[in-house]
């Protein structure tokens, strides 16, 4: 065989060749399932417009995007930052941009990366199947970015932007965690039906019909709980209890909400995504080499940043900025692959399902059927906490000492395992903050309850400037409570609306 | 089953709406850095764009999270010397250990969030919602006006655009040359003819071959058309562009005792001001300095704010040699003129009145705007109230007091507001 190319230089035909050759490998041999794939060349002015618009080609405009652009133009232009080699979208064809500035090799290898790893882990792992449609996203953000735009030429530019700026700031929240949703088909009966519910409840909205009527005592208001109960999803909530939202705003409502669940999968499976792509483009490129259609300079340009992308530089190095996802990532699939193939006695301990079976199906399950979270606490090895020389330090607030739980010996494995894990736990990073109820015969204020885990407060400032987003889509006064193990109330915020004060009888 | 397409030649703008969005958003914050910035720039330097810092808690899109404070359990890589249960102090800042990770995030929240605002911007910023009263003469901001201008002669066109002297004289041409051969022939076929007639041998047959000859040949030379649509020729005009877009700024100051350095100062950044404003509506400003005291002379910039001179002071002087300058270099069919006059308002007192009537007649008339400040802490003077009356007879004739350097660009503001539409 000889190498398909041999300068630097890319250009469309050696594309489609490398392209076809990484196929081969990756769909043929190793039988990686993607999605049709899109290559599209950009240049890195466009990059930096992907970039902004949180990597999606369209989307409704905002000036959060447009801030995040400066700072992006901003950072390239000075050299500070290259551009990341890739983008790709969720979506069905699978886009993967490639960058003009890129050499021969780059091209090849987000080709890799991108088209065949992050395409195989869109398809196959089980939150992006359940929570996202690939098919459907681009359509939805067209529509999305028609609709403000509309809105925008109705409303004006001001009264969307705020409507915005109120969603964005609990987009986070505008998530299912816990609830899971129901198989395709029988969602879409759930989801007609329950519009029909809804559109039911907004004809007799139990709140909002409501008009007062003083009970003598207190006896009336302890039976009428709204919501019945408490709900995770503040923004559904929002948009679908809020009394003085107009049908457009609900609209934008839900269309944050659309676009933060879509994201969600990816905020929860960065290490095993990038760990996946990482994975593959390492092995594909590699089976090129094998295979004697790439150069030894071509392998040297790789090999060069590709180790600089899965480089963990140690706790007391300057630039350590906490764990690199693609350095955990690839180093746990790799590690998930020589388990299979070669296992020592100690994996044979600690994974006596996968030690010795063929390694293709074992990662297969693994990218399927896992988030960061679950992905860690299953498949993190005791070699890899030796490699990586995890430790753990417990920083309680109570302590004036930092203490070393666990480092990586015998008895601290497990410890660091599962620690490691919570650390990727979305559900413990972000604070756990839920609708508690509304006052539906007082004042109608929104209570909302922050459960604390173990005892980490809300930070206070951002915690009373959201609230006041929260208070502008609720339009009453809006609290907010942190309540601790015991179910004893440590802070409380509150926003006061001020005005729309309802007039009771 | 894999396409690869080259989006490269689709828009890469894309972001545009997002970043005006953005500096729509903060309009505030960066008006304020861009008059700063204005303060510190000499008159012509509005190139570059401006770099705009805005504190970052400003621009922050608030989220819930979680403060300092509770239990938190950490997993780093890279362990050397610790083992189980060793317990050691809070390292003190980010320095990237312990609880560095949540610390260096409020850390960075100390930093400007800065960038650069492009010159466009910049000035967009700075003009927004102003506009020159009377902009009457030219189109602003980028029209440029075209001219058509003679550009030799083409083979087609409109018959307006005939030109008949060059058609007949190519007709002429043509004409000639087609008959050249003809002609030959013809004296030919008559010399022949001649000899024919004179030789008289029984030249029956041929001298009717030779008369019918000639009559085929006069036939043919009268057949050549007089005019054929191959000679028209037209008139050929071509549009250019106009240099239209030209403006001349005159900056007249008092530079007697009476004027300090500050008040100088003041008066520099009111130039500022309007140069920056012409620039923006024309491509080509012409800058002239007048400073006067008693007599008037014309200076280059760095004489007209740096040097110092005392005694009395002769407004009219200034007036009278913008006049001159008017009438010798800047005709105003050609120019915009702009004046912006500064002065603490001393005058000797019987030229005030001598002023009004150079404005009136000379002055006013050829100008596009002319603005006057009085940098003064007093009372007005005689000149101020005879320019008061000029402003009441003239709609473009602008007038302001500032006391302190604070009051420059609301005056400014003052000055160029927009205006409805004139009607001059």
């Amino acid at each position: 065989m000889t190498p398909i190319s041999t300068g630097s230089e890319w250009t469309f035909e050696l594309i489609d060749e490398y392209e076809r050759a990484i196929r081969e490998i990756a769909v043929d041999e190793f039988k990686l399932d993607v999605y049709p794939i899109q290559l599209e060349v950009i240049s890195a002015e466009q990059m930096m417009d992907a970039y902004s618009s949180v990597g999606m080609p369209v989307n409704y405009h905002h000036w959060s995007f447009g801030k995040h652009f400066v700072a992006t133009e901003k950072s390239y232009k000075r050299g500070h930052m290259g551009l990341a080699y890739e983008i790709v979208i969720n979506s069905n064809p699978c886009i993967a941009y490639l960058m003009e500035e890129n050499s021969m090799t780059m091209q090849a290898l987000v080709t890799a990366h991108a088209a065949y790893g992050h395409n195989s882990f869109f398809k196959g792992n089980y939150l992006f199947k359940a929570w996202t449609d690939a098919s459907a996203i681009i359509d939805y953000l067209v529509f999305a970015k028609k609709y403000l735009s509309q809105c925008e030429e109705r409303y004006g530019i001001d009264a969307v932007e705020e409507l915005l700026d109120s969603c964005h700031a609990l987009m986070n929240y505008g998530v299912d965690r816990y609830k899971r949703p129901q198989k395709l088909s029988m969602a879409k009966e759930q989801a007609r039906q329950s519009e029909r519910e809804h559109y039911l409840q907004q004809q007799v909205n139990d709140l909002w019909r409501t008009i007062p009527k003083r009970d003598k005592g207190d006896g009336g208001q302890a039976a009428l709980r709204f919501p019945p109960e408490p709900q995770e999803n503040l923004l559904y909530f929002i948009e679908k209890s809020a009394p003085f939202l107009e049908p457009w705003q609900r609209e934008v409502v839900r269309i944050v909400r659309k676009v933060a669940q879509y994201f969600y999968p990816q905020r929860q499976t960065q290490v095993m995504n990038e760990g996946w792509a990482t994975f593959w483009h390492y092995t594909i490129l590699n089976r090129l080499y094998e295979k004697k259609l790439v150069t030894d300079g071509f392998m040297m340009e790789f090999l060069q940043s590709h180790t600089n992308v899965v480089y963990q530089p140690p706790v007391n190095a300057q630039w350590y900025r906490g764990i690199n996802p693609y350095a955990l990532g690839f180093s746990m699939y790799q590690d998930i692959r020589r388990v299979c193939e070669e296992p020592t006695d100690e994996d044979r301990a600690w994974f006596p399902d996968i030690a010795g079976t063929p390694w293709r199906d074992a990662l297969e399950f693994a990218m399927r059927n896992f988030k960061d979270e679950s992905f860690i606490s299953q498949y993190l090895s005791p070699k890899l906490i030796r490699d990586f020389r995890f430790f753990a330090i417990r920083d309680d607030d109570q302590d004036d000492k930092l203490e070393v739980e666990a480092i990586h010996d015998e008895e601290g494995y497990r410890e660091i395992r599962q620690l490691l894990a919570e650390q990727y736990n979305l559900g413990s990073r972000e604070p756990n903050i839920q609708v508690w109820s509304v006052n539906v015969r007082g004042d109608r204020s929104l209570t909302l309850r922050h459960s604390m885990h173990n005892r980490r407060p809300l930070e206070p400032e951002s915690a009373e400037e959201v609230l006041r987003h929260v208070a502008r889509l609720w339009g009453f006064d809006v609290r907010l409570e942190s309540v601790d193990d015991q179910g004893h109330v440590r802070q409380t915020f509150s926003c006061a609306t001020g005005h729309r004060e309802l007039q009771l009888s | 089953m894999s396409h690869i397409i080259d989006r490269r030649l689709n828009g890469k703008n894309k972001s545009t709406v997002n970043r005006e969005r953005f500096l729509r958003r903060f309009k505030a914050q960066i008006k304020e850095a861009v008059s700063k910035a204005i303060k510190g720039r000499s008159i012509t330097d509005i190139e570059s764009g401006e770099k705009v810092s805005i504190p970052v808690k400003d621009i922050a899109e608030p989220i819930f999270h979680h403060g300092k404070g509770g239990v938190w359990d950490h997993i780093h890589p890279g362990n050397e010397e610790f083992i189980k249960g060793d317990r050691f102090s809070r390292p003190q800042g980010g320095s990237g250990s312990g609880g560095g990770g949540r610390a260096s995030k409020d850390g960075e929240g100390e930093d400007d969030f800065a960038f650069e605002l492009s010159h466009e911007e910049f000035m967009n910023v700075f003009f927004d919602d102003l506009a020159l009263p009377n902009l009457v003469k030219n189109q602003l901001m980028g029209i440029d006006e075209l001219k058509s201008v003679r550009a030799g002669f083409t083979n087609d066109g409109t018959p307006a655009n005939i030109n008949i002297v060059r058609s007949l004289r190519g007709a002429l041409a043509r004409r000639v040359a087609m008959a050249a051969p003809t002609l030959e022939e013809i004296n030919k076929t008559e010399e022949e003819l001649d000899t024919l007639l004179e030789s008289d041998e029984e030249s029956g047959f041929e001298v009717r071959e030779r008369r019918r000859r000639l009559h085929f040949l006069r036939e043919r030379l009268g057949s050549i058309p007089f005019i054929d649509p191959f000679d028209l020729r037209y008139n050929n005009r071509v549009k250019q562009l106009k240099p239209t877009s030209q403006a001349v700024m005159f900056c007249l100051m008092d530079v007697s005792g009476s004027m300090d350095e500050a008040k100088k100062d003041m008066a520099k950044r009111f130039f500022i001001l309007l140069y920056l404003f012409l620039q923006r509506n024309y491509e080509k400003i012409d800058l002239v300095f007048i400073r006067h005291h008693t007599s008037a002379v014309e200076v280059n910039e760095h004489d007209f704010f740096h040097s110092r001179e005392s005694g009395g002071t002769v407004v009219s002087s200034a007036l009278n040699l913008m006049k001159e300058i008017l009438a010798k270099r800047y005709p105003s069919d050609v120019w915009n003129v702009y004046a912006a006059q500064a002065s603490d308002g001393d005058n000797w007192d019987s030229d005030s009145a001598n002023c009004a009537h150079i404005l009136d007649e000379a002055v006013l008339p050829a100008c596009q705007y002319y603005a006057y400040i009085e940098i003064t802490e007093g009372e007005p003077q005689n000149l101020w109230y005879e320019y008061l009356k000029v402003q009441e007879r003239h709609r473009h004739f602008a007038m302001q007091k500032i006391h302190s350097a604070g009051d420059i660009y609301p005056v400014f503001r003052e000055l160029f507001k927009r205006q409805p539409t004139p009607t001059r």
